[in-house]
């Protein structure tokens, strides 16, 4: 078991976890967005700056276990510079992984692959999961107000 | 099972009970986790199960398996006898009521759900109050919050203090002249608090209000005389006192049963039906429509009987003599907090803390690869939690077959978790 968990608390997470990136205070943000886990408890507030349709910058604020927390930092690390599609399409690579699947492209995700020890304890995947639906929502919001703003000008 | 009684040994007075023999009757406290021996911490959620209970249950599908109340056969007759035998020792067990006021129920949940349907329904109107606690668990808080939204009744919470108690000092106002139930826990599955019920009932009938316990965590674990408490129902659940899941029990006045109309329709709860009418079976049948959990019921009886034979005062010793245990040991630990109170002589042994710096989940995963299980999250209790500005503790809950050697454990594995956690 021992094994185990040291593949779920790997030394990349513990180091996410015990010093996340992202905690910071980030004026104007382009994109709020919070998520909960009900089941634990967990809850995380996240702010995004865009600027020409890439993340310019990130924070967040995690309350919640080490897999969440560590999750969160590693996708504020992993997600500067890329854009809405690509951000979206790494969330579904790291869904994947979790679920213990192969991801359908082949991305070289760093730190983030550390999370695939999680699948193999399914009732935390939720926790690693929590930041990137947090995350992907918030982006959606945001392009659906962009939409229907284009909308009303038409 | 053995001799039960040598089970037990006199100390100052008091006859202790004697964990290490309890424990080889229950096959599934021999297996192992990954590499380690279980320590099974997580009596709150449910209990194991002793060999008497497990073999009765299996006898039962062998040799008697049959529909209970209509086969004119051999069966039958046994199967009947057989889960009708268990509601009278369920009826003495919570101190000598009528075998008629005795429901099976799938659970405590559907209990209350029973009384919130049945009884709520037709005598709570818009207007009416109805009042809880602020540490219910969620199956004496939904149905009422349903109820509410839907009959316009008001819901009102005793308080609880700092010291994880309820606070009775509005008690008189809180429990109004309109109020019409008050529903509470006898004890918290998160706090582990023993709430004063006699005094509370005592109020609620002054007020004309009934008054209903969820004793899903106190009928395990301490004597219960629901005359004495003098509920107008009662509720729990068999699977957390050795029983399997799947079977619980209403309690319910006989006057006050007879003038509710039935929750589940159906088959047995019948006494006569045409096309176009149909009249109720007596009690208790009336509120068990379908064909019941037979093999729960017989399961039951063993569980009642292993209890029993221990008897409840030497349960509530043990559990006081470990429980205390448990606080001073965990109070050892700097960085745990105990949420619940102190004072063993009212409270249970469902001992809720936190570590400072590390999440109950993370605690629950440590912890599990040590094997040791324990709860990690709300327990069903959201409210509570918010109330405590906690999203989550860490839970530990005794039982009879816990001993200080499975708190040495705990506690030792939780100073491993503040260095893997913390480096330290």
């Amino acid at each position: 078991m021992s094994e185990n968990l040291d593949s779920l608390y790997r030394d990349i997470i513990m180091e996410h976890y015990k010093y996340p990136r992202g905690k910071k205070k980030l004026e104007d943000p382009d994109v709020t967005s919070e998520g909960k886990n009900p089941v634990c408890g967990d809850e995380i507030g996240m702010k995004v700056k865009l600027k020409d349709g890439k993340i310019e910058d990130i924070s967040i604020d995690c309350l919640g276990c080490a897999i969440s927390v560590a999750s969160g930092s590693m996708l504020a690390d992993a997600i500067k510079g890329k854009s809405i599609e690509e951000v979206k399409r790494i969330a579904s690579a790291i869904k994947a992984i979790l679920k213990g699947e192969k991801p359908d492209e082949d991305f070289d995700l760093g730190d983030l692959e550390a999370l695939e020890g999680v699948s193999k304890f399914p009732v935390r995947i939720k926790c690693a999961l929590l930041s990137w639906t947090t995350l992907v929502e918030g982006l959606e919001t945001w392009e659906s107000g962009k939409k229907s703003e284009i909308a009303t000008t038409e | 099972m053995g001799d039960v009684k040598t089970k037990g040994h006199h100390s100052a007075g008091k006859t202790l009970l004697n964990p290490e023999m309890i424990k080889a009757d229950f096959p599934i406290l021999s297996r192992r986790i990954g590499d380690r021996p279980l320590v099974y911490l997580d009596n709150a959620a449910t209990t194991h199960k002793p060999e008497s209970v497990i073999s009765a249950m299996d006898e039962y599908y062998r040799k008697m398996n049959s529909n209970v109340h209509r086969g004119l056969h051999t069966l039958a007759e046994e199967s009947t006898a057989a889960f009708e035998w268990t509601r009278k020792k369920i009826a003495a067990f919570i101190g000598g009521v009528e075998t008629e006021e005795i429901i099976y129920t799938r659970n405590a949940t559907e209990a209350i759900n029973l009384v919130a349907y049945s009884w709520g329904r037709k005598n709570i109107r818009k207007g009416d109050r109805i009042v809880l606690t602020e540490m219910e668990h969620h199956a004496n808080l939904v149905p009422w919050i349903a109820l509410a939204k839907e009959t316009g009744a008001e819901l009102k919470y005793i308080p609880i203090d700092d010291n994880y108690r309820l606070d009775l000092n509005n008690i008189d106002k809180i429990i109004s002249d309109n109020t019409r139930l008050v529903s509470i826990t006898h004890m918290s599955n998160v706090l582990g608090t023993i709430n004063p019920v006699e005094e509370i009932g005592q109020t609620a009938h002054s007020k004309g209000a009934l008054f209903l316990v969820d004793g899903a965590q106190s009928v395990p674990h301490m004597p219960v005389d629901v005359k004495a408490i003098d509920a107008d129902f009662y509720a729990f659940s068999a699977h957390k006192m050795l029983g399997p899941t799947g079977i619980g029990v209403l309690y319910g006045k006989e006057s006050i049963l007879n003038e509710m109309e039935p929750f589940i329709y159906g088959g047995e709860m019948i006494s006569e039906v045409r096309y176009d009418f149909a009249d109720w079976n007596d009690l208790p049948w009336k509120f068990e429509g379908g064909t019941p959990n037979i093999a729960g019921a017989v399961g039951f009886s063993p569980a009642l009987d292993y209890l029993s034979d221990l008897g409840m005062d030497n349960i509530r010793n043990h559990e006081i003599e470990l429980t205390a245990y448990t606080i001073a040991k965990l109070s050892d630990l700097k960085s745990i907090k105990i949420i619940g109170p102190h004072d063993t002589c009212m409270r249970g042994g469902a001992i809720s803390f936190i570590d400072k710096d590390i999440h109950p989940h993370d605690l629950a995963t440590f912890l599990d690869s040590r094997g040791i299980a324990v709860r990690a999250g709300h327990h069903c209790a959201q409210p509570l939690m918010k109330r405590l500005g906690l999203t989550a503790t860490a839970r530990a809950s005794i039982y009879i077959y816990n001993t200080p050697e499975d708190i040495d454990k705990l506690v030792k594995t939780l100073r491993e978790a503040r260095r893997y956690f913390c480096n330290e």
